[in-house]
């Protein structure tokens, strides 16, 4: 079953259109990667897909549910409710990890499972404290954010995400605010989580990363969709325009 | 007048400073709290209002606004007041002045929180009003506490401005019997309870920062 469906996605900030005509879907334990220059939209096709921003046209539907319908040209949201309850279908993690600082490790994995979900705390501990051992951090639980490296961090808000048990988690360059030391920490992880058939979108401009970890590569400009493939296909693509850029970025 | 009746008097005097401080406080800190909600609103009208009435809060002396606040309901709507006005018009008077600094402050705080904070709860599923109560407020707290507790220490200080409608409070009434008695005595006796009670406020705020401070 197809886990996410965007169809004709068009996005618009005031007169510039940002993504134009996206359709994309994922399948249950595939890993696409997203990439393409800066200001190609990429944020804004991962942001529309978490609900974060609303598309202007277009459709979305998770596991077949709709969160969006077409009508007349004009992307139509289901109900408040509808869409908050989709929310458990996904999870994102962020450039920068936005933790909460005033929050202990365990308490920004284990809140919201508590106060959003409704889960007993005894069992959102367990599966924070498991999450925690799983990416190397059970040492740091009582820690605050600010007490963590970048790495630690973003493993801590992969965790976080993780604890929700979603059906896809997106990352939006997860690595880009980090050390090259601490990017490879980092991509560690999602190559595990790779390895155990969790559904991800990843935006990145690890070329290396992508070529490894990706069932499938999506290549974005000018908020279209300019070539997609297997890692193979793409970086060994005739299209001048993707080989330019990717060749740019891996350095060679 | 003997030295026993004196510091009977300045004492309840004194109780009514820290009334007016205490009332202020309990009922300025929430309405500020609003009025930066309105500061902010997407609604222009409502945001407008508000702006004009901080802008008139923070720009006419707080004296003055005393006593518009005490007299206008006599003199200009021709209403009798009750007995107690007096007292009421101190903290109606001193809430509204004190709301609206403390709205900018408000305001100020939750508008340095990153957006990353908002999207992030958004993302987890948090309602807007467990992301504000739950993750945002908490933080704009921090950040906000040096500026409250200047306006804190002010407010003590200000409390002394019900003097201009003749509200017993410890400064009216050091004057009182200073004025009868010719002695200064009266007078330092205040000012070692302004004193006091800021050196009080100034080391319980700075207790509230260091609880604050176990994070950035
Ligand atoms: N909130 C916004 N308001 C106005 N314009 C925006 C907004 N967000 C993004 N844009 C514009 O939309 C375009 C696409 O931005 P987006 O962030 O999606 O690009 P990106 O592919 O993620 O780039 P990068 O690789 O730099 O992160 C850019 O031209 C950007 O300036
Ligand atoms: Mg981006």
């Amino acid at each position: 079953m197809k886990l996410l469906e965007m169809t004709h996605v068009g996005k618009n900030f005031d007169d510039t259109e940002v993504l134009r005509d996206i359709s994309f879907s994922i399948e249950e334990g595939e890993v696409v990667s997203i990439i393409g220059p800066s200001g190609s939209g990429k944020s804004t096709f991962l942001r529309c897909a978490t609900m974060l921003e609303k598309m202007d046209r277009g459709s979305m539907s998770y596991l077949g549910e709709c969160a969006c319908v077409e009508e007349d040209g004009k992307s139509v949201y289901a109900s408040r409710e509808k869409l908050k309850d989709m929310h458990k279908y996904f999870g994102l993690v962020f450039q920068n990890f936005n933790l909460f600082p005033h929050y202990s490790v365990m308490k920004n994995i284990t809140d919201s499972l508590v106060s959003v979900d409704k889960i007993s705390k005894e069992e959102a501990k367990e599966r924070a404290a498991a999450l925690l051992s799983q990416l190397g951090l059970s040492d740091k639980a009582d820690a605050y954010p600010c007490q963590l490296s970048g790495g630690q961090q973003q493993r801590v808000s992969i965790a976080r995400a993780l604890a929700k048990q979603p059906k896809i988690l997106f990352f939006d360059e997860p690595t880009s605010a980090l050390d090259p030391e601490l990017t490879v920490e980092v991509l560690k992880v999602i190559k595990q989580l790779a390895k155990s058939h969790m559904t991800m979108i990843i935006v990145t401009h690890e070329m290396q990363f992508a070529r490894e970890v990706s069932d499938r590569v999506i290549f974005m400009e000018d908020g279209i969709i300019k070539g997609q493939g297997t890692p193979e296909e793409l970086f060994e693509t005739d299209n001048s325009r993707i080989r330019d850029f990717v060749g740019k970025l891996s350095g060679n | 007048m003997d030295i026993f009746t004196m510091l009977l008097k300045l004492g309840s005097g004194m109780l009514v400073s820290v009334l007016i401080f205490v009332l202020t406080l309990l009922f300025s800190l929430p309405l500020g709290l609003l009025v930066s909600f309105g500061r902010m609103s997407k609604n222009g009208f409502i945001r407008t209002v508000t702006k004009v009435y901080i802008s008139i809060m923070r720009g006419t002396p707080l004296m003055l606004q005393l006593l518009v606040v005490y007299f206008a309901p006599s003199i200009v709507f021709k209403l009798k007041v009750p007995a107690g006005y007096r007292f009421a018009a101190v903290i109606i008077a001193f809430v509204i002045n004190y709301a609206a600094y403390f709205a900018e402050i408000y305001r100020s705080g939750i508008e340095s929180i990153p957006k990353g904070q908002y999207e992030a709860a958004k993302v987890l599923g948090y309602s807007q009003a467990q992301t504000f109560v739950k993750i945002i407020l908490p933080q704009v707290i921090k950040i906000i506490l040096p500026s409250v507790t200047n306006e804190i220490i002010t407010l003590v200080k200000d409390t002394s401005l019900a003097f201009a409608i003749a509200q017993a409070e410890m400064f009216t009434v050091a004057k009182q019997i200073s004025a009868a008695q010719a002695s200064i005595m009266p007078l330092m006796v205040a000012g070692v309870f302004y004193y006091i009670f800021n050196l009080i406020v100034a080391t319980t705020m700075e207790k509230v920062e260091k609880i604050h401070s176990y994070y950035r």
